[in-house]
């Protein structure tokens, strides 16, 4: 295994700088003629249309975030109490919707919705309503769609992690009245709490990136940017009007959020005495 | 005794009566109709790959009674079609099995070794997934440039792999964490050589975690389109398969036929490799790691 270990860690540490390499690359803009120091990020700041672009995007990878999970757990728990064909049937629709390519999932969800072919408007009786003119409605179309195609990835990591749970535990805890959430709460969530604590991790970091279903979904960000979040809102500055440097910044921002709330996170994981 | 006995089992009945039956016929019943609800998108995605252009665009119908293959053979009529398949079967194969290796020892190092910034490189691990896959776009065009590996598919494959490593190395972490160290030790002190140990205990114990992972990489190399049509820019027989769907994304006058019909054709080889993997995927974990 020390074998394994010294194989291993040039190869990683290779894959890391290779890593390393482009984002410092971006850090630089795409390595500039001219050093600008912090000349993007004051531009950035004083743009208000920046702050309410933030301001949605942390409400809306929230609200993605709470959602697959809630979705992911609960299907999760409901796949450890069905018999066999069930199960598969909810697997495999699953299975389905994950292997969905972003960009297949949003024109087929952005098909479902549709104003004038869709079937949804219709069978809800709504006409020739648009879903993607408002911005609520354009966010929770979307919303709807990242849900669908991220929960599958929640639920089998915890239904693996589920089945891992010793039967009897779960048992006694059944024969000790708990009722089915109580024993989530109290018996499962914490002895789940590593794989709970990769894939919220991982949802933050995904639902806080979307990009394809909103670029696609919203045209580029809807109706005067009314739908832009941080990652389409870099990518409209760097290749729509080729401030590549004003992108390159705002994928620095999104970065340090990013690692600011995995950072609190973590520490607040640690303070419960859970080692990383 | 037999009083307490009596009363422990007449308690166990009850669940079984009152809670167990009536509610695994409710969570079944829910569970059909989630299943039928997410799959109902990929149902209207297939039909519609099979409607006439004229139903499409008529009265949304949940059947159609003239399935027809046209928007099959507008989108198997592009030249090279078997070629941009050919392309993205290699990309995938070739990322999935690199990063499966690679991910396994590197997951292992950091959870079995305790080393010099072992944190810090967890941390780093996460770090690199933070950053926005298309900011790096541009930056990573140069990097492929001065490597001369424009318009070949290393320009696809090595991204992939460097972008599915740390999340593939984070999340088999904790499948590695599962296995208890007592059986580690247990190994050793049968002789075992590490070496042994790791490809003969651990990596089939962490198989259905490396599964996981591995359907996850196979994903991102498979859909993406964005470096594809970024580093690929002209020798197209090098191109991949979303390439050849992106013809019929026409944002004014969508040809939604076409559309979903390349979709299928692109959702297919994933949805079979998910079926071939679903029983690992969740299988296995549950029995080996118990003591």
């Amino acid at each position: 295994m020390v074998l394994g270990g010294l194989l291993a860690y040039p190869i990683y540490q290779l894959g890391l700088i290779s890593v390393f390499h482009y984002t410092q690359a971006q850090v630089s803009g795409g390595e500039p003629t001219t050093f600008e120091g912090f000349g993007n990020y004051s531009a950035l700041f004083s743009d208000g249309q920046f702050w309410e672009v933030l301001l949605a995007t942390v409400v809306f990878a929230a609200a993605c975030v709470v959602s697959t999970l809630a979705v992911g757990c609960a299907l999760a728990v409901l796949l450890t109490r069905v018999r066999a064909v069930p199960r598969l049937a909810l697997m495999l629709a699953a299975l389905g919707a994950w292997a969905t390519p972003a960009i297949t999932g949003s024109t087929v969800w952005l098909f479902l919705f549709d104003a004038d072919f869709g079937p949804v408007n219709r069978v809800l009786g709504l006409g020739d309503h648009s879903w993607t003119y408002g911005r609520f409605s354009a966010f929770l179309l979307v919303l709807l769609e990242v849900v669908w195609c991220s929960f599958p990835f929640v639920m089998v990591t915890v239904y693996a992690g589920i089945r891992a749970v010793p039967a009897e535990v779960l048992e006694a805890a059944a024969l000790d009245g708990a009722s089915q959430w109580r024993i989530w709460r109290s018996v499962l969530a914490p002895m789940l709490r590593p794989i709970l604590v990769v894939v919220t991790i991982q949802s933050v970091i995904w639902d806080f990136k979307v990009f394809t279903q909103i670029y696609v979904m919203t045209g580029g960000g809807g109706i005067a940017g009314q739908n832009l979040v941080l990652n389409v809102y870099a990518y409209q500055k760097a290749f729509a009007s080729s401030q590549y440097s004003l992108g390159a910044a705002i994928g620095v921002v999104m970065l340090l959020i990013l690692l600011a709330v995995t950072l609190v996170y973590l520490r607040l994981l640690r303070r419960q005495g859970e080692e990383l | 005794m037999s009083l307490v006995r009596q009363d422990v089992e007449s308690r166990v009945n009850l669940l079984r009566r009152f809670t167990r039956r009536p509610g695994r016929t409710a969570a079944e019943v829910t569970a059909l109709v989630v299943a039928a609800v997410v799959a109902f998108p990929l149902y209207w995605m297939v039909l519609s790959a099979f409607k006439p252009a004229g139903e499409i665009r008529g009265e949304p119908r949940p059947w159609t009674l003239a399935p027809t293959l046209d928007s099959f053979r507008r989108v198997f009529g592009q030249q090279d079609f078997g070629r941009y398949f050919l392309n993205s079967v290699v990309v995938a194969v070739a990322v999935v099995i690199a990063s499966a290796f690679i991910a396994f020892l590197a997951a292992t190092a950091v959870t079995r070794f305790r080393f010099r910034l072992r944190t810090t490189l967890l941390i780093m691990f996460l770090v690199a997934q933070m950053v926005p896959v298309e900011a790096l776009t541009i930056p990573l065009f140069f990097v492929m440039r001065d490597l001369g590996q424009l318009n070949t598919l290393w320009s696809l494959i090595l991204p992939h792999i460097a972008f599915s490593l740390p999340f593939a190395i984070w999340m088999l972490r904790g499948f590695v964490k599962g296995v208890p160290e007592a059986l580690e030790e247990a190994a050793y002190m049968d002789g075992a050589s590490r070496a042994r140990f790791l490809w003969q205990i651990l990596f089939p114990l962490v198989l259905p975690g490396l599964v996981a992972t591995s359907v996850f990489s196979f994903i991102s190399a498979w859909n993406d389109f964005l470096f594809a049509k970024s580093f690929i820019i002209s020798d197209i027989s090098q191109s991949t398969l979303p390439m050849a769907l992106l013809v019929f994304y026409k944002p004014d006058d969508p040809d939604w036929g076409g559309v979903m019909a390349a979709s299928t054709v692109m959702t297919i080889p994933v949805l079979v490799f998910f079926v071939l993997v679903q029983r690992r995927l969740v299988s296995g974990l549950g029995g080996a790691v118990k003591d």
